[in-house]
């Protein structure tokens, strides 16, 4: 009877830690930036990799493994890892340094602010679940990492869309002078730019397709998202453009703000919160450009998000692909 | 060339008197470097300046390897003041290494010197760190000195820190850093003055058993009067008796007395923040000098 009764209940959706945001049969590669890593770290013998407890979550186990001498484990103890990480990279070093990018946006802000930021030294400060790419709520969720970040001088903020973008993005990086945060897209990434003819340039945006009606400025996973959603609103003879800005700061506003400058409907991606982030970003350069153009904001809501399965908590907060179709064409 | 003459080669180290008279006198010359810059702004932390004045000689003018007109030297050993507001003891320090100009010490705080109030690696040469925001230095020292060994240098990393700095949790992470990645080239010195921004630091947090602390994070703990130069080059030498490439880290805890060698400021009401009159600064120099003659007779 107990057994008929369980088989009834219909099947509840999970938070899994590791969730994928990947379409189902979406071309993926495996740990790109621990594999980049890798590649770079074989050309250059300064580079060193430190985490805090979140190796295997970050894909730094790849280059643990390949390089054990040159990896540094230290503890759950985020303040020392990037302590630590200002130390070495004055001994000339240069360490890509990993955890969750709540915890070193929120936990640790002091340490890359003070010690990394301020004598401009060459840190890469790897931060993974960017956003909402965890079911695990707020305390895993750092849907204010960038709001956070872009206060801080000589920072880098890059948020890339997928594994070619970081496949490109870690030797840039590692060969920039100062400081960078890199948003972490972990595990089975979505390979999607390499259709576009695309390359990643640090510091630069690019336009990925061009279209009459609508203008999409995206950023990170958002701009897989911007580009399906384009192709899907081809259906209702909306034609839209996709510029992806993969550096936040500092910002391509030349390149942007030459798409924003026109009649089309302008409207910013990004998993972020609508509050300091990308729409905030392209919203000041536009006002210090004297350009007076509506720009419709899709991002995260400023609140704590809940807990759930991914896909829920996406169509739930407006970062599906047909809750992007929904609010263009209601926008227009 | 004399510019890349190892510091530490003029030493007096054949003869233990001599060695401890050496450092000695360079204390007593940084305290007065300490008043005369703390007389600049009318206050300061000159009682910390002068409270630890024997940890920075002992170290600047026993221990440390550098080369003064070659601040950036690679081989040099690294000192982190992680206590920013004690950068007045670390450019007194600076400039008896012949790192800073002597005379450039009367700009200290002062609108675009190169020794701002607290310390920082961006304005002065010989500052490795920008401390301040206190429980950061024995982080860095951790990287440093794993940065180091990494790369196969012999060069020592001593972090200075203050008994306040032990409220950080910070450093405690990097307490257990140091012993997990057993850095035995790494050298902490804590200086107990037992007084915080607030008051006491047994009312503000209480730290002891801080030896005790520190040896459960498998540190070589030694504790000894800070103000006792004998002691801490004997501190240094037990330190380094054991030190091993991949050993234990080392802390030097050091007690010491805020406003050190001034009768009149080590009387006054413990203050983190001393304020000294305009009338009351050669006094203070008088009685310097007359303690440390009456010592050295």
């Amino acid at each position: 009877m107990n057994t008929a009764a369980t088989a009834a209940k219909p099947r509840l959706k999970t938070s899994a830690m590791i969730a994928s945001f990947a379409d189902p049969g979406q071309k993926t590669t495996s740990a790109p930036f621990g594999h980049a890593l890798v590649k770079a770290a074989e050309e250059n013998p300064a580079i060193v990799g430190l985490t805090a407890d979140l190796g295997k979550y970050t894909d730094m186990h790849i280059f643990a493994q390949a390089y054990p001498e040159r990896f540094f484990q230290m503890g759950m103890a985020e303040q020392l890892l990037f302590g630590a990480a200002a130390g070495m990279a004055q001994t000339g070093l240069v360490p890509f340094a990993s955890t969750y990018s709540v915890f070193a946006a929120r936990r640790a802000y002091d340490f890359l602010c003070l010690d990394i930021a301020e004598p401009n030294l060459n840190v890469n400060i790897v931060g993974g679940l960017p956003g909402l790419t965890t079911g695990y709520g707020p305390s895993h969720q750092a849907t204010e990492d960038m709001a956070i970040f872009r206060g801080m001088p000589n920072l880098t903020i890059v948020d890339p869309c997928d594994a070619v973008d970081i496949e490109q993005a870690v030797p840039q990086l590692a060969a920039s002078d100062g400081p960078t945060y890199l948003r972490l897209l972990r595990g089975k990434v979505p390979s999607v730019l390499d259709e576009y003819g695309y390359t990643f340039e640090l510091g630069k945006a690019k336009v990925l397709r061009g279209g009459a009606d609508v203008v999409f400025v995206s950023s990170g996973l958002m701009t897989m998202r911007a580009l399906q959603a384009a192709k899907d609103l081809a259906a209702d003879h909306v034609d839209v453009a996709v510029v992806h800005t993969p550096t936040i700061k500092p910002f391509d506003a030349a390149t942007v703000l030459a798409e924003v400058d026109t009649d089309r409907l302008v409207v910013t991606l990004e998993n972020h919160s609508v509050i300091g982030g990308l729409f905030e970003t392209v919203a000041s350069a536009a006002v210090q450009a004297g350009i007076g153009r509506r720009i419709v904001p899709i991002g995260l809501p400023d609140e704590f998000l809940h807990a759930g399965a991914l896909p829920t908590l996406h169509e739930r907060y407006g970062l599906s692909v047909d809750r992007i179709k929904q609010t263009v064409l209601a926008s227009l | 060339m004399t510019l890349t003459t190892d510091s530490r080669q003029d030493r007096p180290h054949h003869d233990a008197a001599a060695r401890r008279s050496h450092v000695e006198a360079a204390a007593y010359r940084m305290r007065h470097y300490a008043l005369n810059m703390g007389e600049v702004q009318g206050q300061g932390y000159v009682g910390q300046a002068l409270g630890a004045a024997d940890m920075f000689a002992a170290v600047y003018a026993d221990q440390l390897r550098f080369r003064p007109l070659e601040p950036d030297w690679e081989g040099r050993d690294r000192f982190l003041l992680s206590t920013g507001h004690y950068a007045i003891g670390h450019y007194a320090a600076l400039a008896e290494a012949g790192i800073v100009p002597v005379e450039e010490l009367e700009s200290y705080g002062s609108d675009d010197s190169r020794l701002p109030m607290s310390g920082m690696s961006t304005y002065t040469p010989g500052m490795e760190i920008s401390g301040g925001s206190l429980g950061h230095g024995l982080t860095i020292a951790v990287g440093t000195a794993l940065g180091l060994r990494h790369q196969g240098s012999g060069a020592r990393v001593f972090n200075f820190l203050s008994d306040g700095e032990l409220d950080e949790g910070s450093t405690w992470e990097a307490a257990m850093g140091a012993h997990h990645h057993r850095l035995g080239n790494l050298t902490a010195m804590v200086d107990i003055n037992a007084l915080q921004a607030d008051g006491k630091t047994d009312t503000v947090l209480r730290t002891e058993p801080v030896a005790d602390k520190w040896a459960a994070c498998g540190w070589f703990v030694q504790r000894v009067d800070g103000n006792d130069v004998g002691a801490l080059l004997a501190a240094f030498d037990a330190a380094a008796a054991q030190a091993a490439p991949e050993g234990a880290p080392s802390v030097i805890l050091c007690d010491t007395k805020v406003g050190r060698g001034v009768p009149l400021l080590e009387e006054r009401e413990k203050a983190h923040f001393m304020r000294i009159e305009e009338d009351e600064w050669q006094l203070c120099r008088e009685q310097l000098a007359a303690g440390y003659q009456g010592e050295t007779k």
